[in-house]
Formats: structure tokens, sequence, C-alpha cells
């Protein structure tokens, strides 16, 4: 084990300095010691997806990236889209297309989502279906979540 | 109008949206440690020496356990009518002196950081002495395979299941059909691993526990149990659950062990899985072999099933006793017509994960196996498969019918329905037959598309009671505590429309708590497709009492007879009144001259008071328990169409459909949500999901790297049809449970479809269907017409 390190991080705009062990993942960081705990963790091995959150704008498995690599950067995680009282425009349509069951992957299909329609704000369906294809659901079967982010994209979400 | 039966958004989206739902892991306590589990690396072995120096010797380690310090008793068996003759094969919360799957508990470092306890874990010593292994469920039952228990048998029960004459049916049947199918070992696979967290306290003797679901009552006895305290001291808090499937919730070596540790070591202790020991660690299932046969007579009438069951359980038998194997025999069956059968289903143990129950057990296995028999008979006997079954349902006519079988301690008594209806819907509101007539054109012009079906029956609402309490607070809020738990499925929703529609109240203002024992001291959880139907009726009792006892105040309040009044709008309501348009205004003083009061103010005058002869006695609300005898029999259609590929094996789903009779759907969007997942993950197992071991027992599949789920890129887009024609008679609502119904026929149904393409009706007979076996089919086949 080595010593912790210093590391300045920007999550959702509020700046955090905190040491860290350099081993400690980004995920661990946001969720147990910077009580960011939408990110979700699901397989540890950067299949799943459930840990993606934004880091510069560009998403990531938080996973397998360490705090130490986050040092002087800005990450955006869910709690950034929206509160339960103001969903945001992609949130509100994963809840009007039935886009999510037990809500755990959920985070991190929105945050892929997110990052996917600043880039492609009007995309094809195959284009959809291709960046969906990057994390995993166990409860949907996946119809519910394209057709959220066709309708979030049809409403300029990413606009 | 009617919330029950509208598509009411679901209550639970904005926080699972937003981030701020409560999932276990996301729960810390002061002062708390973190428990890793050292697990067996080996399949089979006799434990030698232990060193746990290194570990206590390490920075942060707090404790080393291993099961020669521990004296706690094995995990019970929870469903099985009778455990006695399983107590031999129960699982140790430790190993104590051999191990019998990679993956068992060994020992548990306990550390004041996750990482700190896994390097401590990493230095515990122990000596393995190996031994050969047991490998699948067949071999293992034979003679002179390695055995896994001293004086007991691998070859852990019989579990047999029967009627009529069958041995005189295939006596003197026309044609009789026999074939070897085999369906995968596989798992649940939910995406949030299990976590755990326990904290004693000293001062109350009392446990907090969060994480458990699904059955969380179950789970808290035989926690206090193993603490010797009573059940009323260990409190287990409601969470979110990131996916349950059968496999998250039942009691584990884990949940004991959070709890035996909280208290010996006077700190809270937390445990989080990672994937790779959930994929060791969790219940496996599925994994069975079968040789089924039916008798037919010359007109293609099912006379006679006839089925060899062998049920690999895996190491232990686990909580779930013998429910898969008597699930499997029980519902073989399905829904057509016979005159007798015979099953029996060995079960054994193995050098494997131990296996309980998988959505759908049991009826995903037995209706594939039968489903490709039908297949195969329609083949042989030269009729279309869909007419073979056609003349095989049971006709509405003939329902209710009992099957003169028993299946979870309940007798199978199938209820209302018309299966050759919905049979005849399905396959012409998917386009079946032009499906069929696409896959044919493409067949000539050399691409391998195929099309297939199956008909399945479902079990669900499963006894023997729930229990719920509704209640409404003097600022009208409404209260739903049930014993069901949240596991994703959108019950929370669900109960809050049941209740709104009685109390005349928005479900939003409804609030419901699932599976909290702090809350509730009594009942029995979500499993088994039971959750809408007996707890839904739990709520529906409630409810309907809590509004009772509102009329019955508001009658005094009001100073009019009960048939003056009316519940609705979350007041009640003088009917003269309300004819006259007026409602009386929001805040007025609830008194004699009032036209109407609120749930509200009726809870506000019954609130702390003693009845005072004129108002009955508070608070607003009630406490319901729902008790059934016997289980509902939801029925369905799957119906598939597919393509190969002929240079991979690979197999794409071209199109997909499910019709399914639920009774009555509380919320139509969710019921659809279940049966799309449940396809989608049904699809999953039938071609690619399979947890695999090398001839050493060793696990081949502990990632998701080589476990593979279906992505958005294998997920067809899936058609619905769900009916409501046959209400079930079991229970107030209706309902027939929408669970498990969208995964039950899909290996089957893609199976024949796989068949189909391929001009080799009887085969696959193995799940998964995987590109190397698609292409073995595909060799053998062109052998055979000799056109390779």
């Amino acid at each position: 084990m080595t010593d912790a390190q210093s590391i300045r991080i920007t999550v959702n705009g509020t700046e955090h300095e905190l040491a860290v062990e350099p081993r400690r993942t980004l995920a661990d960081v946001l969720r147990h010691d910077l009580a960011y705990t939408g990110t979700h963790v699901g397989c540890e091995h950067g299949i799943c997806g459930a840990c993606t959150v934004l880091v510069d704008g560009l998403p990531a498995r938080s996973c397998l990236m360490f705090g130490v690599q986050a040092d002087g950067r800005s990450v955006e995680t869910v709690e950034a889209l929206g509160t339960p009282d103001a969903l945001g425009p992609l949130q509100q349509a994963f809840t009007d297309h039935h886009g999510l069951q037990c809500g755990f992957c959920t985070p991190g299909f929105l945050m892929l989502v997110t990052a996917f329609l600043r880039e492609t704000p009007s995309p094809t369906d195959e284009e959809i279906r291709e960046v969906v294809a990057s994390n995993l659901c166990r409860c949907t079967g996946y119809q519910g979540i394209l057709r959220a982010v066709r309708a979030a994209a049809d409403a300029g979400a990413g606009s | 109008m009617s919330y029950v039966g509208s598509r009411v958004g679901r209550l639970e989206d904005p926080r699972l949206l937003t981030g701020t739902g409560h999932f276990a892991d996301d729960e810390d306590r002061p002062g708390q440690l973190w428990m890793r589990v050292v697990r067996s690396p080996v399949a089979h072995a006799t434990l030698g020496a232990v060193d746990i120096s290194g570990a206590l010797a390490l920075d942060g380690v707090r404790a080393v356990l291993t099961g020669a310090d521990v004296s706690l008793p094995p995990i019970p068996v929870r469903v099985s009518p009778d455990p006695g003759d399983l107590l031999g094969y129960l699982q140790p919360v430790l190993a104590q002196g051999r191990v019998r799957y990679v993956g068992e508990p060994v020992a548990v470092v306990v550390a004041d950081d996750p990482y700190q306890a896994e390097d401590g874990a990493d230095l515990v010593a122990i000596d393995y002495a190996e031994l050969a292994p047991a490998r699948d469920a067949r071999t293992a039952c034979g003679p002179g395979a390695p055995q896994l228990f001293h004086r007991l048998p691998n070859e852990v029960a019989l579990v047999t299941a029967s009627f009529g004459d069958a041995a005189a049916a295939f006596r003197d049947a026309a044609h009789v059909v026999e074939l070897d199918v085999a369906i995968g070992r596989q798992t649940a696979v939910p995406i949030e691993p299990r976590s755990l967290l326990a904290e004693w306290d000293e001062a109350r003797q009392s446990l907090d526990v969060w994480g458990a679901t699904k059955v969380p009552h179950f789970n808290r006895r035989v926690i206090a149990g193993v603490l010797g305290i009573p059940p009323a001291q260990v409190r287990m808090h409601r969470c979110d659950a990131g996916g349950g499937f059968g496999v998250r919730g039942e009691l584990y070596p884990e949940d004991i062990l959070v709890a035996y540790l909280a208290r010996l070591l006077g700190r809270p202790v937390k445990w989080t899985e990672d994937r790779a020991e959930h994929m060791v660690a969790v219940n496996h299932s599925r994994d069975q072999a079968h040789r089924i046969a039916g008798a037919f007579d010359s007109g293609g009438r099912l006379l006679a099933i006839r089925d060899e069951i062998w049920h690999d359980n895996g190491a232990y038998i686990r909580t779930h006793g013998l429910t898969v194997p008597e699930l499997t025999v029980s519902m073989l069956p399905g829904p057509y017509r016979m005159t007798s059968f015979e099953a029996t289903a060995h079960v054994a143990v193995t050098n494997k994960t131990p296996c309980g129950t998988y959505r759908a057990p049991g009826r995903y296995e037995g209706t594939f196996a039968r489903e490709r028999l039908l297949d195969t008979a329609a083949s042989v006997l030269g009729i279309d498969p869909v007419e073979l079954r056609r003349r095989n349902l049971l006709g509405p006519g003939e329902l209710p019918h009992d099957r003169q079988l028993r299946a979870l301690g309940t007798d199978v008594v199938l209820d209302e329905g018309d299966y050759p209806g919905l049979l005849e819907r399905a396959v012409t509101e998917s386009g079946y037959l032009s499906w069929a007539r696409e896959a044919r054109a493409c067949r000539s012009a050399g691409r391998l598309v195929g099309t297939g079906l199956a008909v399945f029956l479902e079990k669900s609402g499963l006894g023997p009671y729930e229990v719920a309490e509704v209640q409404v607070d003097p600022a009208g809020r409404v209260q739903v505590t049930v014993g069901g738990t949240s596991l994703g499925q959108g019950i929370e929703t669900v109960l809050a429309q049941i209740a709104a529609d009685v109390l005349g109240v928005c479900p939003d203002s409804v609030s419901v708590i699932a599976g909290d024992t702090g809350m509730l001291g009594d009942g029995v959880g979500s499993w088994a497709s039971r959750s809408t139907v007996v707890g839904g009726s739990a709520v529906l009792r409630a409810a309907e009492a809590t509004g009772a006892l509102a009329r019955q105040a508001a009658a005094v309040l009001l100073g009019a007879g009960d048939a003056e009044l009316r519940l609705a709008g979350g007041r009640v309501t003088l009917i003269s009144a309300a004819q006259a348009g007026s409602q009386g205004q929001p805040g007025e003083r609830a008194g004699p001259l009032a036209a109407s009061v609120t749930l509200g103010e009726i809870a506000a005058a019954l609130a702390g008071r003693p009845a005072d002869g004129e108002l009955p006695p508070g608070p607003l609300g009630a406490r319901r328990e729902f008790s059934v005898d016997h289980m509902t029999y939801p029925y369905g259609v799957h119906l598939a169409q597919v393509e190969i590929d002929r240079g991979t094996g690979a197999v794409r789903v071209l199109r997909y459909f499910v019709a399914y009779e639920v009774g009555r759907a509380i919320n139509p969007a969710t019921v659809d949500g279940q049966l799309v997942g449940g396809a989608i993950q049904g699809i999953g197992g039938a071609l690619f999901e399979e947890v695999a071991y090398s001839p050493e027992g060793q696990p081949l599949t502990a990632s998701l790297i080589d476990y593979l789920l279906p992505s958005a890129h294998e997920a067809p887009e899936v058609a619905t049809l769900v009916t409501e024609d046959h209400p079930s008679g079991s229970n107030p609502l209706g309902a027939k449970g929408a669970g498990e119904g969208g995964i039950t026929a899909a290996g089957a149904a893609v199976a024949s479809a796989v068949g189909d393409a391929l001009g080799t009706p009887s085969v696959p007979t193995r799940l998964p269907i995987t590109p190397e076996r698609v292409c073995q089919l595909i060799e053998a086949s062109s052998g055979a017409t000799g056109s390779a």
C-alpha cells in the first residue's frame, strides 16, 4: 500500500479536495468519500456500465478509473441531471417510456446517453441502439430505454 | 376514474432516476467495518492447516474467523414441506473441514475498509487436500462417483409425480416419441450485486439490517434464532433492490455472518459482493437433463408423457429445498390434456455452486422439454406444430381441471381460462403465418430463417398469506405497509393504485413501505409472482376496511346515515350535497352541518382518542391478512422468428411475440415491462447464458466477459398481447400474476424456430443454443442430406 495522495476534483460543479489511496477507484471515491451514491457499481470490470460518469464531458467507467486519475478534472454524475421534483428531460423520457424497473443500471444509462445526445443531437435509431448496447440492463429488455432515448432526442434533450 | 387498470406512472421512478434511491451499499453507519469472505479456490477438498497470522498482522484488519472459530447452524430450508431428509445436505455458514465448490466461504476477514479486508483475505493461507469432483447429476448418481457427504448418497432425493396409468398408455400408443434434452446451468445476474450491513445495539440487545429483501420476515426469524434474541429485536430495513429474479434475498451464509460479526465485534459490519464472487456465490439454477417421451394415438392426440430428469443441484441444499425439481415435475404437463403422466427427478449434489430458483423455476426447463417433444412429435406424425398443440390443449369447457398433482404444498387445480383461444389470438395478432411464409421464402433464397412457438402454463399467487396495513394521517396522507418487497418490479406503484381506488385518492398521495420488518411485524414476501396477487389483495382488504371506518366516522361527523354517504376524491360526501354540486370547502371545519369531510379530517377526529360512544375507535386505518389455499395459473404463448448466420452459427432473433393471460393487469405498463424484460432474459438463456465449469470444477464464466447477457444489440423488439379475459377467482383483484410469463417459454420458442430454420424440427435439444452448437447442427444436417 502506498500513501494517500491529495487530489482536487470537481463534481457537478462543486470542487472537492481530498486524500485518496492511489488504488482507490473513482467509483469508490465518488460513492464512499464524496457521497455521490447515485453512481452504481455493478461488475467492477467495465462490462455493465452502471458506474458510467462523465469525465471532462466524456463517458467513463468509474470502476476502471482510479480516483487519482480524476485529479484536476471535472466529473458529472446522475445527481447533476435533475431532482425528484424537477426531472431533467432525459430522466422524464425514461419514466414516460418505462425505461427503468429496478433502477440500478439507470444512472449509467442516463450519463452515457447524456454525453451521446450532446455529441449526436439527432441520432438515427441504429445509432441509439449502438450506444445503448454499451451498457447492460437485466430488467427492461432495453425496449423502454431505446424509446426513451428516441423521445428525448426528438424533444431536443441533446441540444 | 379507476387507477387499477391504468398505466399510472411509477412512484419509484423519480428517486431511481436522480440517484436518490437507497440501495444497500448506499447505507453507511458510523464506525462501520467491512467484511471480506475468503472462498475456496478448489471444487472439492478436505481442509488442512489454516494460517491467519499474516492477515491478522495487517494494518486495519480487526478479525479473522474460520469455520473452526464459529458454531453456527447451517442455512435452513425455507420452502420445502418436509426438510427432514435434507438436513445432512445443508450448507454450513463457513466450511467445516471440507469444501465442496469453488466459492464456498471458508473464512472471513473484517477490516476498517474494504481494500484492507481484501488484502487480508489474500493473506489467509489454507492447505487444501484436493479430492476428485462430482461433475454432473447423471454421473454423480452413478456408481464410483466421488461422494460429497459421508454416509449420504449424492442422490439427495427422487422427486416423483404421476397420474393415470402411463405404462398402459405407452403400451397402447400408436406413436411413441422420445428425446433427450438438456438445459444448461444459468443464473439470474441482477445488475446490483448483493450488499448487507448489520448494526448491533448492545443496550437494546437488538440488530438492524440493511440489504435484506424478498423474504425479510423469514430471514429475520433465522437471524434472531442464531443470535438468541426475539425476532422483534431484529429490524430488516427496506432498501431499493437492483433486481431479484429469484436469487436475491434468500438467506445466504453472508446474511448470518454480518449479523454474527456485528454483535461479536460491537461495530457495524458491511459486506458488498463483487461480481466475480457473485458469479460463484449466489444461487445458480436450471441445469437439468430430461429423457422425455410422449405417447400419441393415431390422430395425434397426446395420451401420456413420461419424463426422467437429472437435476444438478450443486454442492448443497439451500433455502429452496427441493422446490425446483418439484415444480419441474408438477408443472410439466402444462396446459395439455392427457390421461396419464409420470415424471421422476433425480436430485443430485455435485461440486458446483448450490442451486435455487431463478425466474420461472422448473417451468423454463419443463416447458423446453415438453415443447421440444411436441415439435418432434409434430414432425414424426406429419402434423403442423400449431395444429398439434390446438388438438391437445385443454379446452375452456374442461376447466377448472384438477391435475391430481401437488406443487409447493398445494393441489394443482388449473383455474379459469381458454388455452386454445389464446393460441388462436396469438397466431393471428402476431402475424405468425406471414412470419412463416417469409421464413420459407428466405430459405428458398438460401438463408437460414425459421419460426417457432411454444405454449406454456405458469403458476402464481402462492399463499399461504400476506399482511397489509393502511393508515391515514391527519394531513390526509395514506401509508400502505406490506410484507412483500420491492425488487424493481414496481410493486409500490401497483399497491398504491389499489389503495388509491378504494379510498378515492391519487396514487401519488399514497406511500408504500414494502418489506420493512420494523414497520410491519409479520409478512411473507415477494417471490413466485405473488406480490400483486396475494399482497395486492391484502392491501385491497385493508383499504376497504379503512374506507368503511372512514364512512362510519363520517356518518357521525356529518350526522348522516351510511347510505347517504359517498367516499370519493379523498373525502366522504353527503350524496345530496354532491348531487347539488356542493362538495364543502377544503379547510372547512368538519361538523354536523358540513356537507363533506376529508379523510385527513376524519383521521384527526379519530387520532389519539378513545371511542366516545359515537365515533368508532381510531386511528383511521386497518390491518388485514389475505390467505389463499390454491395458486392461480396464468398461461401464454411465445412466438419467435430467427435467422442463423451460416458462417458463424450465431442466431439472431428477428421477431418475438408474447401472449399472456394475466386475469387482471393492475398496471398494463408494468405488466408489459415484465413481459418484455422477461422475454429478453429468456432469450439470453436460450442463446448465450451458461455457467460453465472445467473438468476440475473450476468456474469458467465468473465474469460478464464470459457469462454473456443480452445487450441492446441482441434484444429484438418484443410485441405483447396481454389478455384479461379470465380473471382469477382466487383473489378479489382477479389477478393471475405477471412476473414470470415473459421468460417461461423463451428457450422453447427460440429452439423451435432454430429447428425450423435448420429443417431439423427435433433439434436443437440443448440450451443455450451457442454458435458452436449451431455449427455442429449445420454440419450434421448437411452431412445427412449430402448437400454439403
